[in-house]
């Protein structure tokens, strides 16, 4: 195909329209309408695979958790249910939440899950980690505000509260914004 | 780009005689729709092939979200035709393209009789010709069944009841389908596994013979 082209290109006069020839316009024509057709059928295809990439994150809702006169300086578990959407299953999974009192009385919530490999700590359950979570998997344990101290890598996460009518609200799960 | 690229694979594994083979061979006049417009019944097969592919890339991608169990199947249907973004155009393509293959198929093998293109030397491909067109119907026979719902049940429900009206051996094929002594959950399972592995591995082994089979013996002449 190309030794065709430049063949035809050599020969064309000085100032000469530049010109196209037969088989390129057919080439780009046919190839043009293939291409065409192949992503109508593509196109679709492909969206449709990419679909849960783009679809928006959806806010988690606020969970009425406890009220507010249970929370103490020392963390106690709370378990709460929240709705779940995947697909076409909707399930309400239960989750876990140490919620305490900080030095200032500002109430603030863990998520249990440690940050090594995703064992549940617990509050106090080592004797040689007294007042700390200690994660049964590994030893990774952590003070009462959730900082890292031993193998895990990061701080336990955090879930957004939200105090009203004297109950005790739990939000999007993030990273510790209590400890660095 | 494009060429520099192809060069660079053609020097080192010498490409070009390889599609050459496949892609570059003679189309006799009497078959060939620019001089003979009538010649389109010889597009018959190649649009079965084609429709075939599409079969086989929607079905992959549907896969991608349906679920054979009896609980799931149906709202996963659900889901991917009305959730998902351009479900109904991909479960459409695969729903009409079934029908649709079973169409062209029909048209190509009616071309090739009435053309006599299954005499000899030819005999062994309209052999493995209805071979195909019978794993074509086992495909959408079992591809019926996977939206698991009323239609789906009941359709399936009856052809079972057909297959094992067959003498003596009717009472073990219909067993062997059902997976059990009902149309339930270890029939969808089963269903599932023969539309998108067994039969489509048969498929595409038969379809190497077609094909290997028309290339070496080439088109029959003209009436």
């Amino acid at each position: 195909m190309s030794e065709n082209t430049s063949h035809s290109h050599s020969e064309r006069k000085p100032g000469a329209k530049r010109e196209m020839s037969r088989r390129q316009f057919l080439a780009y024509t046919l190839g043009g309408t293939t291409g065409f057709l192949a992503a109508g059928v593509i196109v679709p295809m492909v969206r449709f695979a990419v679909d849960p990439v783009l679809q928006p994150k959806s806010a988690s809702d606020w969970v009425k958790v406890v009220e507010e006169s249970k929370i103490t300086a020392e963390p106690k578990s709370f378990k709460f249910q929240v709705h779940q959407v995947d697909g076409w299953y909707e399930s309400d999974p239960e989750l876990e939440a140490w919620i305490a009192k900080d030095s200032s009385g500002k109430i603030f919530a863990l998520n249990p899950t440690c940050k090594h490999l995703g064992c549940t700590v617990n509050w106090n359950n080592n004797p040689s980690y007294k007042d700390q979570y200690f994660c049964p998997c590994h030893g990774a344990h952590y003070t009462k505000e959730g900082k890292n101290l031993a193998v895990a890598p990061a701080p336990l996460d955090e879930y957004d509260v939200k105090i009203e009518n004297g109950f005790v609200y739990l939000g999007e799960l993030h990273a510790n914004s209590i400890v660095k | 780009m494009m060429k520099g690229v192809y060069n660079w694979i053609d020097e080192r594994l010498d490409i070009t005689p390889m599609w050459r083979d496949v892609a570059d061979h003679e189309v006799p006049e009497h078959v060939n729709p620019a001089h003979h417009f009538s010649a389109f019944v010889y597009c018959f097969g190649g649009l079965t092939f084609f429709i075939t592919l599409i079969q086989i890339l929607s079905g992959m991608f549907l896969t991608m979200y349906y679920v054979p169990d009896i609980i799931n199947a149906y709202k996963s249907v659900d889901y991917l035709q009305h959730k998902v973004a351009f479900g109904v155009i991909v479960r459409g393509m695969h729903h009409w393209g079934a029908s649709l293959v079973i169409v062209m198929m029909f048209l190509h093998t009616l071309r090739v009789f009435f053309t006599g293109s299954y005499k000899a030397p030819r005999e062994m491909n309209w052999v493995v010709g209805m071979l195909i067109f019978f794993v074509m119907l086992g495909l959408g026979f079992t591809g019926y069944l996977l939206p698991w719902d009323n239609k789906a049940y009941f359709a399936t429900q009856v052809g079972i009841k057909i297959a094992a009206s067959v003498p003596y051996l009717g009472g073990y094929i219909q067993t062997f389908l059902q997976g059990g002594d009902i149309v339930g959950a270890q029939t969808l399972t089963r269903f599932f596994a023969l539309h998108v592995f067994f039969l489509p591995a048969v498929l595409l082994a038969l379809l190497g013979g077609h094909f290997y089979m028309i290339r070496k013996q080439g088109i029959a002449g003209p009436l």
